[in-house]
């Protein structure tokens, strides 16, 4: 059949995988709801807000870029700036392999998959470590997340025990709390044996160089106590204008994410160890990783930079739903994959430029985005620029358009054609090899033709009346 | 009562429209009503009527252009708007007898022209363009349709009409016919799957949203499925069909009209 890449993945994935993510979305989609709704009289209003602030940062991104490095090199912090994720990957082997260490820990970070970071590690004879359990489970498995969030959600408990099983952490056990016990254990002695410790950032604050971090296991916390070394990999638009912005975009950002009012864990880090801040690593290295951003700075598809990662958009979408993650095939699934995915993606938008198909247009994603970007409409100026710049692949199994819209605006004809049109009733469309027809008759019938008929009542009504 | 729809954060696409003077207007039937539902198009004209409406039905209206939009070919899309913009081009308001036209036609278009000379004639356009219900209510400030109707339904809202006032202004209406029960199913607020050119682009993907859509729907046994977009409606009729389950479907104009009601 002609059709789209990502329809043909979704109808071979097995009933456990939809289940699992539709019970992992459903389940996100409620608990956000519910305290938000409880928490605020107008969520809407904040998140009309925080996306204007985050518009704000990125229209002045160059400004806060320079405050961001200026602040965190007073700190006692090394800013490195790279354009490409090679290039952040270069400077990511290079302070490792300064370091000394084997073992590197590593919380969750989108960033750094885009540089498939942990694999890249792994290749260059280093022993990384997924430090939060979600992506630990990937890693043991060799697998890619299939959610920002919860990469794992296209997984069951049975699924982890299997895996835990074969990778020697144990007899088979799916009770949640002994997974996690194992896991833990396990990754203590990494943590104090790793030198090196690599997190993305949530946000960086241009005011003080603070970069705030979220997680649920304390697993960031963990490899900060441990290392010497801290490395933030993070994407440009991740700055801030202040601290006192990070009440507002925390409190979207968790609730949007994972419906709690707070994670249990929020790190603050400004710098490496100082005579004000005696713990944690000594050396602090942020890169600020360009990867294509700067390309969408400025233009029409630049709200998508103000995403904040929460995964709400892909928690309410239903294609994201029947398809999983893995069907967008890049770093960054669902609605905000579909259009940050080609954005990003090396050597033009062209490789995922598919992805804009794979929505309704159904506007949930916009509903539920925590920075009011307006998604549908970014999806669909993304299918815009592929017709237009003659993207053939990305238009596979989507009708042509000219015949189409020479009728309608030939009124005549398409008067005829509307009295014309009941032979389809009697053409077994379902058997004919129009692919288009095919696509929608192998699974849905059309009404009966009845083209024509409204016209000749109203014009018989108008007759009767003129005639009083 | 349950809230309409558990949307949490509904964005108000409707841009500012002009205000209503008279009761002129021009009726938009779009395409699917003029090919498949006359009955739905006949509905809305005569509800407008029983309002007091004069109403206009301009020959040489044809398509909202929306296909073209979804499709991508915006170069299609804008000729195709150009010409609704030739037909309905009288300062009276334009009403469609869909909630998805209306909107492609305030919000979709406008963004369309974004770099057009004519995108003030776009926005005029915009800013006089009503989904029907909206209109009824919104528009002439009716607070209810009295009249009787003795039926179980189930309202789907189209995604179209997210964050519009048409979901409001279905229900004020449907609220106030006699005998009319509103029946509640699962998950109303996740889409269909039809989506335009989606459904034939994706349609597995399309198929199941439809079918869980349709197992929603009939698991309560609504008397009539009704909406304001008979587009979401003929594709999950058509995949009932393929089932061999009925799925009777309405316009909210045709319950309007066979409640009665009005003089």
């Amino acid at each position: 059949m002609n059709r789209q890449a990502l329809d043909a993945y979704a109808q071979g994935l097995d009933d456990a995988v939809l289940e699992a993510i539709d019970v992992g979305a459903r389940s996100g989609v409620d608990k956000r709801l519910e305290t938000l709704t409880e928490d605020y009289d107008d969520p809407d209003a904040l998140r009309r807000l925080a996306g204007l602030l985050r518009q704000h940062t990125l229209d002045h991104l160059d400004g806060y870029l320079s405050q961001v490095e200026k602040r965190l090199i007073e700190n006692g912090a090394r800013v490195h700036f790279a354009a490409t994720t090679d290039r952040a990957l270069e400077i990511v082997l290079d302070i490792v392999r300064a370091s000394g260490t084997r073992v590197v820990t590593k919380s969750k970070s989108m960033a750094s998959e885009e540089l498939d970071l942990a694999r890249r590690l792994a290749s260059e004879g280093f022993e990384p470590l997924e430090t939060d359990l979600g992506e630990f489970v990937v890693q043991l498995d060799d697998d890619h997340p299939s959610h920002i969030v919860k990469p794992i959600i296209h997984k069951t408990r049975r699924d982890v025990a299997r895996s835990f099983e074969r990778n020697g952490l144990g007899d088979y056990n799916d009770d949640p709390e002994t997974i996690t016990r194992r896991a833990r254990a396990f990754m203590r002695r990494k943590f104090l044996e790793a030198r090196v410790t690599i997190t993305g950032a949530n946000f960086i604050s241009a005011q003080s160089g603070r970069v705030a971090l979220v997680t649920n296991e304390g697993n960031a916390r963990f490899g900060l106590a441990g290392a010497d070394v801290h490395i933030v990999l993070a994407g440009i638009e991740k700055v801030i204008p202040g601290d006192r912005d990070l009440a507002l975009l925390l409190s979207l950002l968790i609730r949007s994410a994972t419906g709690q009012r707070m994670t249990s864990y929020v790190e603050l880090v400004a710098g490496p160890r100082s005579p004000t801040q005696p713990s944690g690593p000594r050396e602090m290295h942020v890169i600020l990783m360009d990867a294509n951003r700067s390309s969408i700075v400025g233009g029409d598809m630049a709200p998508i930079l103000r995403c904040i990662r929460c995964g709400a958009c892909m928690n309410s979408c239903p294609v994201y739903r029947q398809s999983s993650g893995h069907a967008y095939r890049g770093v960054y699934p669902g609605p905000m994959g579909a259009v940050l995915g080609p954005l990003l993606a090396d050597g033009g938008q062209d490789q995922l430029a598919d992805l804009a198909r794979a929505s309704t247009l159904c506007g949930a994603c916009g509903d539920v985005c925590p920075v009011d970007i307006p998604i549908p409409d970014l999806i669909a100026r993304l299918r815009a620029r592929s017709v237009k710049n003659q993207l053939t692949e990305a238009g596979h199994g989507v009708p042509p358009m000219g015949i189409y819209s020479f009728l309608a605006r030939h009124p005549r004809l398409w008067r005829l054609v509307m009295r014309l049109g009941w032979i389809i009733d009697w053409i077994p469309l379902r058997r004919f090899p129009v692919p288009t027809a095919r696509a929608w008759f192998d699974s849905r019938t059309l009404p009966r033709w009845r083209g024509g008929r409204f016209r000749r009542w109203f014009r018989r009504t108008e007759r009767q009346r003129s005639r009083g | 009562m349950m809230p309409p729809q558990p949307v949490p954060w509904g964005k108000v696409l409707v841009p500012n429209r002009d205000p209503v003077h008279g009761k002129r207007v021009q009726l938009m039937i779009t395409c699917l009503c003029d090919a498949f539902f006359d009955d739905a198009a006949q509905a809305a004209l005569q509800c407008l009527e029983r309002a007091g409406c004069e109403v206009q039905c301009p020959r040489d209206q044809t398509c909202c252009g929306q296909a073209a939009y979804t499709a991508g070919d915006w170069a299609a899309y804008r000729q195709v708007v150009r010409h609704v913009a030739r037909v309905f081009d009288d300062p009276a308001p334009v009403v469609v007898a869909s909630g998805s036209c209306a909107a492609a036609m305030f919000h979709e278009a406008p963004m369309a022209f974004e770099n057009e000379p004519d995108l003030p004639v776009i926005r005029a356009l915009a800013a006089r363009t009503w989904e029907l219900s909206d209109f009824l209510v919104n528009g002439l400030g009716l607070a209810a349709w009295p009249g009787r109707l003795d039926a179980r339904i189930a309202i789907h809202d189209s995604c179209h009409t997210r964050g519009t006032p048409t979901i409001a202004a279905v229900r004020t209406l449907l609220d106030g016919i006699d005998g009319l029960e509103r029946i509640d199913f699962p998950d109303s607020e996740l889409c269909c799957g039809f989506g335009g050119v989606f459904s034939v682009s994706h349609p597995h993907v399309s198929s199941q949203m439809g079918r869980q859509k349709i197992d929603k729907v009939l698991s309560e046994s609504p008397d009539y499925v009704v909406s304001a977009d008979m587009s979401c409606l003929m594709h999950q009729q058509g995949i009932a069909a393929r089932q061999g389950r009925a799925y009777p479907i309405r316009h909210v104009a045709q319950v309007l009209r066979d409640a009665g009601g009005l003089p």
